[in-house]
């Protein structure tokens, strides 16, 4: 429903301009901590990086689904990706058993932030 | 009562920087040395260690270490907390009386064994009692894998510690012990705090969350202005400076390398964070969501605001177990056309391992430089990639078939696509697959167990 005033006045910028991250895992479950950069960065990271948002971008990446939680107090969101891991610990055959660069992977994800956002 | 304690991480896992523990006891004052050592890989590698000489079983390397720091410790009346015990934490601290013998630190060394944490022995008459230890992942029973258990161990918190500091140890030596309960118990130790005192619990397990991964929280791994973080060659780990009310100060010694920042501290509590509201130990429940971090100084983050809720009445039992075999093989092929080249080799492979008829569990293909890692979020390879490398793996429940995978690597490099090279370290290794079963166990039917032993 965006109107053509309000698509002028938005950009697309990846996360990483956005954010910083760390992610670890728990079983098959990768978890991505994703921390704002700028306390003014939380609230948009806060409405658009939502659990299906970052489903989406996961989407053949990751076998099951995402949870999100958030930690306003440290101005950051914390995403479960489940079945993300091949089986996870010992049992995946991945590079990444240990889901340890799911971090970037998530800071590829591009939303759109006002035009006059200074990132 | 002391004012300030300072508690230092000396380890973030068995196999860290060996420097780290003696630059914390060398570099400044501190109170405490604080080292993890368990994974939960950690317990079954050490219960197969056990299983050959009843000797073994912990972890070795701290027993040269405790040599190595023993004099200075006792000199400057710094105590240790370590899990370094794994599977046998009574030979670990035999080993390091001795060394203390030898050191000529006689009477000057008690060292705290806290056991109790190993089921091993028990678990027949666990299950006989009517507690299924059931999978907290897919609620199967634990009868349904019994055959193949290799380890048992419950997670102990931070009391049997605090008993042991009480009772006049100056080396902690536990088994499966959370990596938290470690610097949460000098803490209650030195400020009388109560078991129920469920804020002052939160604020030591998040104290402990915080520099459980060495230098995580200090300039390692750290994202967040990476290249800008200073002398990486001598990064200081972390030290708490915890205070009886339950804030602290994360920092580390001055003149050491790395970083000690909001940014570095937050991104190490958010690692292998689940729902933060909700962080169980068998010390408490605390909740991330009410942290507040502040700069105070330089590389000084201070912490405080912390709320926790009653421990529940469960613990945790991690259990390892045989669950199969992997193997995992690679080649690498060069420009031109390397993506093109790996791809077609992982064809011929796969129809090579049909047409043999091996049934695995999973058989996965990864390209390094292309997708290995963040898979089609990457997007399209470069055409002109200099090179990448074909890395291909499987698993199933018996040896056999993952044995015969390991032979059809090598001959792609005469009869499969050109320009293959790198299979310099031979065939793939045929890996035993230890799994890992987490399930609960009422509070009640644990009973740890303190004794001190003096050098």
């Amino acid at each position: 429903m965006t109107s053509k005033k309000s698509r002028k006045a938005t950009k697309k910028v990846r996360l990483l301009e956005l954010a910083h991250a760390r992610s670890g895992d728990k079983g098959d479950t990768a978890n991505v901590g994703l921390i704002a950069l700028k306390a003014e960065y939380y609230p948009i990271l806060e409405r658009q990086v939502t659990a299906a948002r970052v489903a989406k971008h996961f989407r053949g990446v990751i076998e099951g689904g995402v949870e999100r939680f958030t930690l306003p107090n440290l101005r950051a969101l914390n995403f479960l990706l489940h079945g993300a891991l091949g089986g996870g610990g010992t049992l995946s055959l991945k590079t990444d058993a240990q889901g340890k660069v799911f971090s970037t992977a998530l800071l590829r994800m591009e939303i759109d932030v006002p035009q006059s956002l200074r990132v | 009562m002391k004012r300030t304690i300072r508690i230092a991480s000396g380890q973030g896992f068995w196999g860290d920087w060996l420097e780290a523990p003696v630059r914390q006891v060398e570099a400044g004052p501190i109170d405490y040395l604080m080292m993890d050592y368990l994974a939960e890989v950690t317990m079954s590698i050490m219960q197969k260690q056990r299983s050959r000489n009843p000797e073994l079983g912990y972890a070795k390397d701290f027993v040269p270490l405790m040599r190595r720091l023993l004099p200075a410790l006792v000199r400057k009346g710094i105590r240790v907390t370590a899990n370094a015990g794994g599977v046998n934490p009574m030979a670990c601290a035999n080993a390091v009386l001795a060394e203390a013998r030898d050191a000529g630190l006689n009477g000057k060394v008690a060292v705290g064994v806290v056991t109790g944490d190993d089921l091993l022995p028990r678990l027949e008459e666990l299950l006989a009692r009517g507690h299924a230890l059931k999978n907290l992942d897919t609620g199967e029973r634990l009868t349904t894998v019994l055959d193949s258990v290799q380890s048992a161990n419950v997670y102990l918190g931070a009391w049997p510690l605090v008993e042991a500091l009480s009772r006049g140890a100056n080396v902690l030596i536990t088994g499966r012990v959370t990596d938290t309960g470690l610097t949460l118990a000098p803490m209650i130790h030195e400020f009388g705090w109560a078991p129920d005192d469920w804020e002052r619990m939160a604020a030591g397990t998040v104290a402990g969350h915080i520099i459980e991964c060495g230098a995580q929280c200090s300039g390692g791994n750290c994202m967040y202005g990476w290249e800008r973080i200073p002398d990486m060659h001598d990064p200081g780990y972390p030290i708490v400076e915890a205070h009886p009310d339950g804030t602290f100060v994360v920092t580390k010694h001055d003149g050491t390398g790395g970083r000690v920042s909001v940014p570095s501290v937050t991104e190490q509590l958010l690692y292998e964070m689940g729902d933060p509201q909700d962080y169980i130990t068998p010390d408490c429940v605390a909740d991330f969501t009410t942290i507040v971090l502040k700069k105070d100084g330089k590389d000084r983050v201070g912490v405080s605001g912390i709320q926790g809720r009653a421990a529940t009445d469960s613990l945790k039992v991690s259990v390892s177990y045989l669950y199969g075999y992997k193997a995992v093989g690679t080649l690498v092929y060069a420009w031109p056309d390397a993506v093109k080249k790996a791809r077609a080799a992982d064809k011929i492979l796969r129809a090579r391992l049909d047409r043999l008829g091996l049934a695995f569990d999973e058989l996965m293909t990864e390209i390094v430089g292309v997708d290995a890692t963040h898979g089609r979020l990457a997007g399209p390879p470069d055409p002109e990639i200099a090179e990448v490398q074909l890395r291909v793996g499987v698993r199933a429940r018996s040896r056999a078939p993952v044995e015969r995978f390991s032979r059809e690597i090598a001959p792609l490099i005469l009869n499969g696509p050109p320009g293959v090279t790198g299979f310099a370290s031979g065939r793939p290794k045929v890996e035993e697959i230890v799994a890992y079963w987490p399930a609960l166990i009422p509070k009640s039917e644990i009973h740890p167990k303190v004794e001190i032993l003096e050098a």
